[in-house]
């Protein structure tokens, strides 16, 4: 009989808490440019490593090296980089206007730009994001008016969800943005619906699941999978790994020593890692994905490795669980200022532009919020009737509704 | 007209529905090649291809997940989920995302979905092949909840319910699939071909989702029914020899309030009878309903008759099911009073 100790349960802790310094020694950077960049109709297995390593584009003089080089114009560059700011400046004044007591609660992006602006310039017009609540980029990319997105926050008279979802919780099928749940992982595998919808319907239309680190231990993360790849489902499917589920550190959902994107080979989906504080590479990878989707190849699997400067919510507070300059040690930098530090070096951009660009994109965003404000905020100002809460449950009101309706005097 | 079993009315009205309209698909465990465990999908396949009709991975929440899907980009899922005891792993997205896209997308976004059930007990299926968990749905707002009780009204509240524009839970008592049932479980199954209702017509109908229907009039007191209970109903009012009106519900949300009030405001009784255990059944919400706007005109108090509050049993199932005894002692209970 072998000698055996006692059994003794594994739980997973990240590398530093509160008051030690930030250890990113175990994040395995690969040189930009450094990671081959296949063909799009290249099979699963013949990639395994690009699960494991990360793509990356822009090195650390902020130039443009590899194969993944290269598919963006100076002007598209620049454009990226003005919507990233756009959205920083926006996160800033309503992450303000939250702490003024104008709505109840916001989430921001700060440090997490890049993947959602950039992935929006690599999809076309009636393609379809399932997001998550960090993922506002696809709207700014898309030019949604930002007055818009402010009247959903506040919940104001002219919200255009009539005061029904949480701020932030956005929808508009116009903009290929589906309405956002706060329930984790049920809308990837909604993705996966709507893309087989477009292919039955042989239509070239394209959708994208949006998913964060902690969700994929969600049920809906494997149904999704085993769907997309049943069906090689013309979908990109999407996980944010920004290192923290609320309190909690991306090891615990991941498990074990394997990679997000790795979860994606056991169902035969080309996956790949990207460096998503890199605009150049998350616009690469997500415009590979697409073009294997469009043309049937079925579904890719995109892992973004990135970090979430700011709190989970305005409920969060995470200096009680992380290092307070954790951030400052993350490794990949900051995706406004690599891809501004890029233009400089391409030579068309500069830092005094950079400064009045700023100040420009401030006042559009004042300007907005002054708009919006002019319309109410949660607590002061119109609102949307309580009418509102009765209609549109069902397409046609039924009766039991409209008893309750007229009780509350509506 | 032709002669149908429910499932044959089924399948019937999603064969019209698909031949109808392009966007129509169905989708579930076993349903394509092999038309379902029940066969109510047996021939869609071979008929509209494997787009249209085909099988899927074992995930419930993976089938309503895509469905909800599919609805957003613009088709009519029809899908089925092999038996009501297996829809919990789907329940997170058919009670917070299919329920609610049309209200928290201001109507951006639409659900018009499906989702077919077989329901309730009567074959021996034990504890996880007998449940009726439409009391889970009637508490969810944005969802709509039909039970047929025989082939004619099946199909034509299924092709409503396909062709309604919001989240339809579909519940199909397994054990009128085959033909009526009359409660007495010692007696054989009489088939839908010598009964009225299997007489069903072969094209498009609809029955309008939120109507019930009164299947025997009487003026001594109101039996309020749906599914199978409906059969059974009029076995115990026929047994006890008592002047019963018996409403069909058909459709639980939303439901045909106004009937029921009619009915008990002329008899001045009233039981509910569902198969569902008792606690927080739909019984409940009837019960209220009616000592809500009827309360003047009782003349007993409401009794109810149901499941008992216990798993469903394999070997004690006739102990289980409310059977026309059960009903008939309650009928006897609120005439006494």
């Amino acid at each position: 009989m072998v000698e055996s100790a006692r059994l003794s349960l594994h739980v997973p802790e990240p590398a530093v808490r509160p008051g030690g310094h930030p250890d990113f020694s175990n994040v395995k950077i690969a040189k930009a440019g450094s990671v081959p960049r296949p063909e799009v109709d290249v099979a699963s297995e013949d990639i395994r490593d690009l699960a494991y390593s990360i793509i990356r584009v822009l090195n650390r003089d902020g130039e443009a090296v590899g194969p993944w080089a290269g598919s963006l114009t100076d002007e598209e560059l620049l454009t990226g980089l003005r919507n990233m700011m756009k959205l920083r400046a926006f996160d800033a004044r309503m992450l303000m206007a939250q702490r003024q007591g104008k709505t109840s609660f916001y989430m921001q992006h700060l440090g997490e730009e890049a993947v959602s602006c950039a992935f929006r310039k690599a999809l076309q017009k009636g393609d379809m994001n399932f997001p998550t609540y960090r993922q506002a980029g696809l709207l700014i990319a898309d030019d949604y008016p930002m007055v818009e997105m402010m009247n959903q926050i506040y919940s104001n008279e002219s919200d255009p969800l009539r005061g029904r979802q949480l701020p932030i919780m956005y929808s508009s099928k116009e903009h290929g943005f589906f309405t956002i749940s706060g329930n984790l992982a049920t809308q990837y595998v909604q993705a996966v619906g709507w893309a087989m919808a477009s292919a039955i319907k042989n239509d070239s239309r394209i959708a994208a699941a949006w998913i964060g680190d902690g969700s994929t231990a969600e049920s809906d993360f494997h149904s999704a999978l085993v769907f997309a790849s049943t069906y090689k489902a013309p979908v990109i499917l999407n996980i944010v790994n920004n290192q923290w589920a609320i309190s909690t550190f991306q090891g615990i959902a991941r498990g074990g020593s394997g990679t997000f994107a790795a979860r994606g080979l056991g169902f035969g989906i080309p996956a790949l890692r990207v460096d998503g504080n890199d605009y150049l590479a998350v616009h690469a990878v997500a415009r590979w994905a697409a073009e294997r989707a469009r043309r049937n190849l079925g579904p890719t699997l995109i892992e973004y490795v990135t970090y979430r400067v700011g709190a989970h919510s305005t409920s969060d507070d995470p200096s009680a669980y992380r290092p307070k300059t954790e951030s400052e040690a993350w490794p990949l930098g900051d995706p406004v200022l690599r891809l501004k530090k890029h233009l400089i070096v391409r030579g068309v951009w500069s830092e005094e532009r950079h400064t009045q660009a700023e100040a420009e994109i401030l006042d559009e965003v004042i300007e907005a919020q002054r708009q919006a404000e002019g319309h109410g905020t949660l607590h002061d100002g119109g609102k949307p009737s309580v009418r509102d809460i009765f209609e549109g449950v069902y397409a046609e009101m039924p009766p039991h509704i409209r008893r309750q309706r007229q009780k509350a005097g509506y | 007209m032709a002669r149908m079993t429910m499932i044959e009315a089924v399948r019937s009205a999603m064969d019209v529905s698909m031949a109808r309209d392009d966007n129509v698909v169905v989708f579930g465990e076993d349903v394509g090649y092999f038309g379902g465990v029940f066969r109510c999908t047996q021939g869609l396949q071979a008929k509209y291809g494997k787009t249209r009709c085909f099988d899927t991975p074992i995930s419930e929440s993976g089938i309503v997940g895509t469905a909800i899907g599919m609805a957003a980009y613009g088709l009519k899922p029809c899908v089925e989920i092999q038996f009501a005891d297996y829809m919990y792993p789907a329940y997170d997205q058919l009670t917070q995302e299919a329920a609610r896209i049309r209200y928290r997308s201001n109507g951006d976004f639409t659900c018009p979905i499906v989702v077919r059930m077989p329901t309730g007990g009567g074959i021996f299926g034990g504890q996880t092949h007998s449940q009726s968990p439409e009391a889970l749905f009637t508490h969810v707002c944005g969802l709509k909840v039909v039970v047929p009780s025989n082939p004619y009204d099946a199909k034509g509240l299924l092709i409503a319910a396909i062709e309604d524009p919001d989240p339809v839970m579909f519940l199909e008592p397994k054990r009128l699939y085959n033909g009526p049932f009359d409660g007495h479980h010692e007696r054989p199954v009489t088939p839908w071909s010598k009964h009225d209702l299997g007489e069903v017509p072969e094209g498009h109908f609809t029955i309008p989702i939120g109507k019930a229907e009164i299947r025997r009039t009487g003026s001594a007191v109101t039996v309020v029914a749906y599914g199978t209970m409906v059969h059974v109903a009029l076995a115990a009012a026929e047994d006890a020899g008592i002047d019963a009106e018996v409403i069909d519900l058909r459709s639980l949300l939303p439901l045909d309030l106004d009937t029921i009030v009619k009915s008990v405001t002329k008899t001045g009784r009233c039981v509910v009878v569902h198969e569902a255990t008792l606690t927080s059944g739909f019984g409940a919400e009837v019960v209220s309903l009616v000592q809500e706007h009827c309360f003047y005109h009782l003349e007993a108090p409401v009794v109810r008759v149901a499941g008992w509050d216990t798993p469903y049993p394999h070997a004690q199932e006739w102990d289980y099911f409310p059977g026309p005894g059960r009903v008939g002692r309650a009928l006897a209970e609120v005439m006494e009073a």
